[in-house]
């Protein structure tokens, strides 16, 4: 093996995930600061902890997300497992491209696009069928939901791509009805995306401002949108604390997520 | 074959399917119609389309809403293309090593490094944009690295700029970049570069003939995965950039929020949607064609 290009692999991945993971590390850093002057280094303290913990528009705000969070990804789970299950093993339906267009656009779309859009649909069924009556925590995880089953659409899809259909020709066989098979065996085989795709729609939700930002109404303020506010005044050492928990919460989650998947993946050819 | 016909089919086609249609393709609708609506100081802000007059339906449709984006926000459209290009290209010459490296990497290593990638997607983009500002800011820490190593007198001026807007693009959009070229480069056969090498190409020869061109459905994978969203982005241009950098994404949030001209946001929107389609479509096709079969 060439040796130059061995150290240039290494020297750019070490580069790489520095760039990536700087700007993060230094604001778990700064969260410990006491000083409230970014850049200034004024010893250890989790004063801006205990400010964070008396924060009640911050805390209203975080069960607000956590609230829409678990609801979008949950409709989102739903809705994007069908998704995915339909685009991966109908291979002809009325309808295919425009469902596969429908499915993927989302991913990209700018999401000022996404919530301009919902906004104004909502707006205009509210003063032609009465409904919504108002926005707010519905409205969001209604949008939140809907960019949100894309992905899981997208997660379940590839997995389903690398099942092995032979278990379920198995199952159908052996006389188990196709419902029961869906739910027995090909279901519980692609758990690893379903879980992973629940995961990914709940951060999602917790990480959006421009979407909540469009479809909420007065009674509901996100997370993102409190940080946000907060942030245009100024960078201030309370959002750095607050960032800092959400990151120990994402990374327990996902690392939870993927341990749980890696073991399941080990267990399965002991077990077939 | 599944096993599943008729009504199973559709019960679980149907879901999703009517999901999108009206929370995705409708409100297109609706913000086309209200583009061509006029703007008025009611709740919502903006006139009916057709209002039933003595000569029956009439309609209040006007285009004026897109001769005022013609007069003014041209150039937010050409900057928001220019930088979601300029980042674009600039995650690919960052992204490229990095996934090349993993992909080349020991065994074991590379599903810990792809997690590496991931996650920093996994946490809030509002709070990695917020980070680079106390690295950027003319007191934050890079300006003070600079002058401690005696490379600067003045403070530079590293933020709310064009150069902020793109390093803040290339940050938030690297991974989206690096997975899909992973995931050509990770399928691409050694031995045919070895086979090369056998034969006598230099190793710059080789990965020009052999790698670049197999992993060419992941690059353009990957560049369309950063540059559809990048034209239209709003948290980044309006935290990291000044007063002077135009965006797409920030007009149309101005002309809503600020201004509360809802037809004019309208119509920016739509004219957003029109410069996408092309890549949209695209995206589509490649999107359709990299799926494993």
């Amino acid at each position: 093996m060439n040796k130059r290009l061995t150290v240039f692999r290494a020297v750019s991945l070490v580069l790489g995930f520095g760039f990536l993971y700087l700007p993060i590390a230094l604001l778990v850093a700064y969260s410990f600061n006491r000083s409230r002057l970014v850049a200034v280094w004024g010893g250890w303290s989790l004063r801006w902890y205990a400010a964070l913990s008396t924060d009640d528009a911050f805390r209203a705000a975080a069960l607000t997300s956590l609230e829409i969070g678990v609801m979008a990804a949950s409709l989102a789970l739903v809705l994007g497992t069908c998704a995915g299950f339909s685009i991966a093993r109908f291979a002809r339906f009325r309808g295919r491209l425009v469902f596969s267009f429908m499915l993927m656009a989302p991913l990209v779309v700018p999401e000022v696009i996404l919530g301009l859009s919902l906004l104004l649909l909502f707006v205009a069924s509210q003063a032609w069928l009465g409904w919504p009556a108002s926005r707010g925590i519905l409205t969001v995880t209604i949008a939140h939901a809907t960019f949100g089953s894309c992905f899981v659409a997208v997660l379940v899809r590839a997995q389903l791509a690398g099942f092995d259909r032979s278990l379920e020709e198995a199952a159908l066989d052996l006389g188990a009805r196709p419902g029961a098979v869906l739910w027995r065996v090909t279901l519980p085989g692609i758990s690893p995306a379903l879980v992973s795709g629940w995961l990914l729609a709940f951060t999602l939700s917790l990480d959006d401002l421009v979407v909540a930002s469009f479809t909420s109404g007065p009674s509901a303020t996100t997370l993102p949108m409190a940080v946000y506010s907060s942030v245009r005044i100024g960078v201030t050492p309370e959002v750095n604390a607050l960032a800092t928990v959400f990151l120990a919460l994402v990374i327990v989650l996902v690392a939870l997520a993927f341990s749980l998947i890696a073991r399941q993946e080990r267990r399965r050819p002991a077990a077939g | 074959m599944t096993g599943l016909d008729g009504w199973r089919r559709w019960a679980l086609i149907a879901p999703p399917f009517v999901w999108l249609l009206v929370f995705f393709l409708l409100p297109l609708g609706v913000v086309a119609g209200i583009s061509l609506s006029q703007s008025a100081d009611t709740i919502p802000p903006y006139a009916p389309l057709f209002v039933r007059g003595p000569n029956g339906l009439e309609t209040s449709a006007t285009l004026e809403n897109y001769q005022v984006i013609c007069q003014g926000c041209l150039r937010a459209y050409s900057n928001s293309l220019f930088y979601a290009a300029l980042a674009t290209a600039l995650c690919l010459l960052v992204g490229y090593p990095i996934a090349f490296a993993i992909a080349r990497a020991p065994r074991v290593w590379r599903n810990p490094l792809l997690f590496l990638v991931i996650l920093p997607f996994w946490t809030s983009l509002l709070i990695r944009v917020y980070a680079w500002i106390a690295i950027l800011q003319p007191t934050g820490l890079l300006n003070r690295a600079l002058r401690a190593l005696g490379l600067s007198d003045a403070p530079i001026l590293l933020i709310y700029n064009d150069f902020s807007v793109v390093l803040g693009l290339v940050y938030a959009y690297l991974p989206f970049m690096i997975l899909p070229l992973y995931g050509s480069l990770s399928q691409l056969d050694e031995s045919l570069v070895e086979a090369a090498a056998d034969l006598g190409a230099r190793p710059a020869r080789a990965f020009l003939d052999i790698v670049l061109p197999l992993s060419l459905p992941g690059i353009a994978a990957g560049a369309l995965l950063v540059f559809i969203p990048a034209i239209g982005e709003f948290v980044i241009p309006d935290l990291l950039g000044g007063p002077r950098t135009l965006m797409v994404g920030k007009v149309l949030w101005q002309e809503f929020f600020d201004n509360v001209d809802w037809p004019a946001a309208a119509a920016v929107a739509m004219v957003l949607v029109a410069i996408l389609t092309a890549p949209l479509l695209v995206a589509q096709r490649v999107i359709e064609r990299a799926r494993p079969s």
